[in-house]
């Protein structure tokens, strides 16, 4: 493992794009082949299987190091990482294993059907002969959750650079439920496997937020605009007989939706079609709200209840794969207009809706239709140009959301929490409050919208002006103002307040905005009214 | 009491003196020359001999009194000595012993010898008083000579790349622990005005530091091209750094232990030096001095004052206004502190 802790180390040691790519092809080119493949699937977020519970870990290692649990458990904020922790508090190794990254993979796995005493001995004799960067990565191959500053698309750049196949298809290659068990370096990467999956989905379009006037995308004629969905981008590939529902984020929907069986039912084979899964309310005709929907995301099976309450529907935007052939670079009239005919023939029952063009003759009238976006149920609009072939990733020019401004309120900071990882020694983590009389009402959480310095600045206050700690939270007194924007905001009664809010973000510290300004929880309550 | 803790700082009843006071007093004994311990506004210093310099660089005409370590002074009814640190040059911990009874206030230390500043010795006492910036058991500092191959390699290797390196160490004591560090072989050394300016005083005392050339304004730094420079954390970021061109950037602090600071603060290399104890020197220090109640002034006070409690010791934690080891404003010193 030492080539590939090396990697790490170089990869932490840089923060420009250029060197850890290079970094990155080096490691693809000399490495074995089995932690190469290995390597992809660590990056692109695949992990195997967690073998040992991360309570068992923190155990052994606070005992390893001959310190109490709570002691572990002080550090563990501190440091923001587990695995990190880990690594820095146990004593320095006695002995040095010389095992490959796959191979350590492997050993983990061969736990599986182990005793506790034989895991635990396995564990400790592994961060005996570890040094200590070598340590953080075996906890992570246990743990999980890499975060080393790569991203799927850096990690694809560097492969192409390696290996000389194009970025594009790599890209495509290295979608779906694939894992190191199943395919080979050979196989996946440089696309030896006949029998490519068949399941494997093409890498999403993804659009950029307009920042510019709509009249200077120009002829009004050449864009098609329809509303943009707030449910989960999903891709539906019927295949060899088979279906298969994946998510924008490359996870495997299929059994959580079982509406997709019936649409599938109703495709031909060697069809993929890009859309928006939505929660739908057949009586009113227009989609149930997202929280509808979360309940349906986190279940492996559905129970028939949340089947009648939240029915799921998918809006078709695209077709990507029609009678087996790949359609991407077609325009996007032509594609459509595809899609358009094979669903006009569709009966009603089937859950699978063309996603319907937004009507209006000049931009203006576009503009006026997307104010009224909320009260279809959308969030906005998406603009496309119907000439533009179906795009890998974001990119600007052929696809764009035209979004409705976000909803704001201003709240008062109650609680703190310091971040992790990057963020591990900053409070960032926040709970905010509205006012009920002399009271505050905590309503949401948001982390992110502030500069590294308001955030380094809001440390330092969180430090000066703590009530009451619980664990790593720090309570605080209620005097900053924070205007909060989010998306969306409906009913809870698993809430405080009586409210969820769709994405909330910090939008501004507001220095000048007295706590007794901020909203109340009736002004909350109003809202919920209007946009509920 | 031996030593009592008032608003202005650490005090002395027996010889009506504070200890590194935070705000102006008659008379302030100063451990060392660090601008959270020695500040401006008091009537008359007393500090060690070797930190003599730096105070007067720092504070200016001042009414300073010296000792020597190990000097044993007579004042009131107490008597006080200094004994060596290990913090940086001239730095001391001060022994209070009145009727019998022994108090140690450590000031900043660390136990590992650097070779630069008088070595730290323990000194045995009743009650001490200490510091605990790095107070957690993620911190364990790697030892001197794999720094300085370390560092070295990062120099040589930025150097053949064609570009500068910048390391940012505290003026006084980090930078010339690396300047010491430093393999003069590799190409020429540079220095920002602040770490200039420290180097001269010291130097001036007596302390040998490797051949080095200020950076002045206007000055042609092309035939520098693949130098070290040396700089205060602070001019990293700065627009100072625009005159060395192509750069890789370096951080010299205890606080780079840590990946998420170290990736949060931005620089290509971190390194892992700290002019203050680590765990096991901590727990060491504590140790060696015999002493049955411990008070821990600054750094992770609450769960280091719990754990040496667990450990049998009478620990209390005492507010002060040391800052410990800062990365720069609101940063570094441990959210769970």
């Amino acid at each position: 493992m030492k080539d590939f802790a090396a990697l790490v180390t170089a990869l932490d040691q840089t923060t420009r794009i250029s060197l850890k790519v290079a970094e990155l092809a080096d490691y693809f080119r000399t490495a074995p082949e089995d932690d190469r493949i290995w390597t992809v699937a660590l990056l692109s977020g695949r992990r195997p299987r967690r073998s040992i519970t991360t309570t068992k870990l923190r155990l052994w290692a606070a005992e390893a190091a001959g310190i109490a649990p709570w002691l572990f458990e002080t550090c563990y904020p501190v440091v923001g990482d587990l695995s990190e922790t880990i690594a820095l508090i146990l004593p320095a190794p006695q002995g040095r294993i010389e095992t490959s990254l796959s191979g350590w993979i492997a050993d983990l796995r061969a736990l599986d059907g182990a005793d506790d005493a034989a895991r635990r001995a396995f564990v400790l004799r592994a961060w005996d002969g570890l040094p200590p960067v070598e340590r953080f990565v075996f906890n992570k191959l246990i743990t999980g959750g890499w975060r080393m500053g790569v991203s799927q698309k850096l990690m694809t750049r560097a492969l192409a650079e390696a290996t000389g196949v194009d970025q594009a298809e790599l890209t495509h290659r290295l979608m779906g439920d694939w894992s190191p068990d199943n395919t080979n370096w050979a196989g996946l990467i440089m696309g030896h496997d006949p029998a490519a999956s068949l399941s494997r989905p093409y890498p999403f379009a993804l659009a950029h937020q307009l920042d510019l006037a709509p009249a200077e995308l120009g002829d009004r004629a050449n864009w098609l605009a329809e509303d943009k969905w707030d449910g989960i981008r999903g891709q539906l590939i019927k295949r060899g007989g088979d279906h298969y529902l994946w998510s924008r984020g490359e996870e495997l929907m299929t059994d959580r939706f079982p509406e997709a069986a019936a649409i599938a039912a109703a495709l031909p084979d060697g069809t993929v079609i890009d859309g928006e899964v939505l929660a739908w309310d057949h009586a009113m005709g227009r989609p149930l709200g997202f929280s509808k929907l979360q309940p349906r995301i986190g279940r492996k099976t559905v129970p028939k209840r949340l089947l009648a309450d939240a029915p799921a529907l998918i809006m078709a935007y695209d077709l990507l794969e029609w009678q087996g052939d790949d359609l991407r670079a077609r325009p996007f009239d032509t594609r459509r207009a595809l899609l358009a005919e094979f669903l006009r023939d569709l009966p009603e029952t089937v859950p699978l809706r063309l996603s319907p063009a937004i009507v209006a003759d000049d931009w203006a009238g576009l503009a006026a239709m997307r104010a009224k976006a909320r009260d279809r149920g959308a969030e906005g609009l998406m603009l496309k140009r119907l000439g533009a072939p179906y795009h890998a990733g974001r990119r600007r020019g052929d696809i764009w959301k035209w979004k409705l401004d976000p909803l704001t309120i201003d709240a008062v900071m109650i609680y703190a929490q310091a971040g992790s990882g990057r963020r591990a020694t900053l409070y960032t983590d926040f709970t905010f409050a509205v006012r009920d009389g002399a009271a505050f009402v905590p309503f949401t959480k948001a982390y992110s919208g502030l500069s590294d310095a308001e955030f380094r600045e809001i440390t330092g206050w969180v430090r000066a002006h703590t009530t009451d700690r619980f664990g790593p939270v720090r309570a605080v007194r209620p005097e900053l103002v924070f205007e909060i924007a989010f998306e969306g905001i409906q009913a809870s009664p698993r809430h405080k307040s009586g409210v969820a809010l769709r994405f909330p973000r910090m939008l501004r510290w507001r220095r000048d905005k007295p706590v007794a300004e901020a909203a109340s929880l009736d002004d909350l309550k109003a809202m919920l009214a209007q946009f509920g | 009491m031996v030593l009592e803790f008032r608003e202005a700082g650490i005090y002395c009843p027996a010889a009506d003196v504070y200890i590194d006071p935070w705000r102006p007093v008659a008379r302030a004994l100063i451990t060392h020359g660090h601008s959270d311990h020695a500040r401006a506004g008091h009537g008359r210093y007393l500090a060690t001999q070797s930190a003599a310099p730096v105070l007067r660089h720092r504070l200016g005409e001042i009414a300073l009194q010296t000792a020597h370590y190990g000097e044993v002074l007579r004042i009131g009814d107490a008597e006080i000595s200094f004994h060596p640190a290990g913090h940086v040059p001239g730095s001391a911990q001060i022994r209070v012993a009145v009727g019998g009874e022994v108090w140690v206030v450590s000031g900043d230390y660390k136990t590992v010898d650097d070779g630069l500043s008088e070595a730290f010795e323990p000194v045995p006492c009743h009650c001490f008083i200490s510091e605990c910036t790095f107070g957690l058991p993620i911190y364990h500092w790697p030892d001197a000579a794999d720094l300085a191959a370390q560092i070295n390699g990062w120099w040589a290797q930025t150097r053949a790349k064609g570009q500068t390196a910048v390391i940012g160490a505290y003026a006084l004591g980090k930078a010339q622990r690396v300047l010491r560090m430093l393999d003069p072989a590799i190409g020429p050394i540079l220095t920002h005005g602040a770490i200039t300016a420290t180097n001269d005083v010291l130097r001036a005392q007596g302390i040998a530091l490797p051949t080095t050339v200020a950076v002045a304004p206007g000055m042609d730094l092309k035939p520098y091209r693949g130098a070290m420079v040396v700089a205060p954390p602070a001019a990293l970021g700065s627009a100072w750094m625009r005159r060395f061109g192509p750069v890789s950037t370096g951080i010299a602090s205890g606080w780079m232990q840590l990946r998420g600071v170290r990736r949060r603060r931005g620089a290509d290399r971190g390194f892992v030096i700290s002019d203050h104890a680590d765990w096991a020197g901590l727990n060491a220090a504590i140790a060696a001095t015999g002493a049955e109640r411990v008070f821990v002034t600054h750094g992770y006070t609450a769960p280091f004052a719990r754990w040496l409690g667990e450990r049998g010791y009478q620990a209390g934690i005492v507010q002060t206004a040391f800052d410990g080891e800062s990365l720069d404003a609101g940063d570094g010193a441990g959210v769970a502190a």
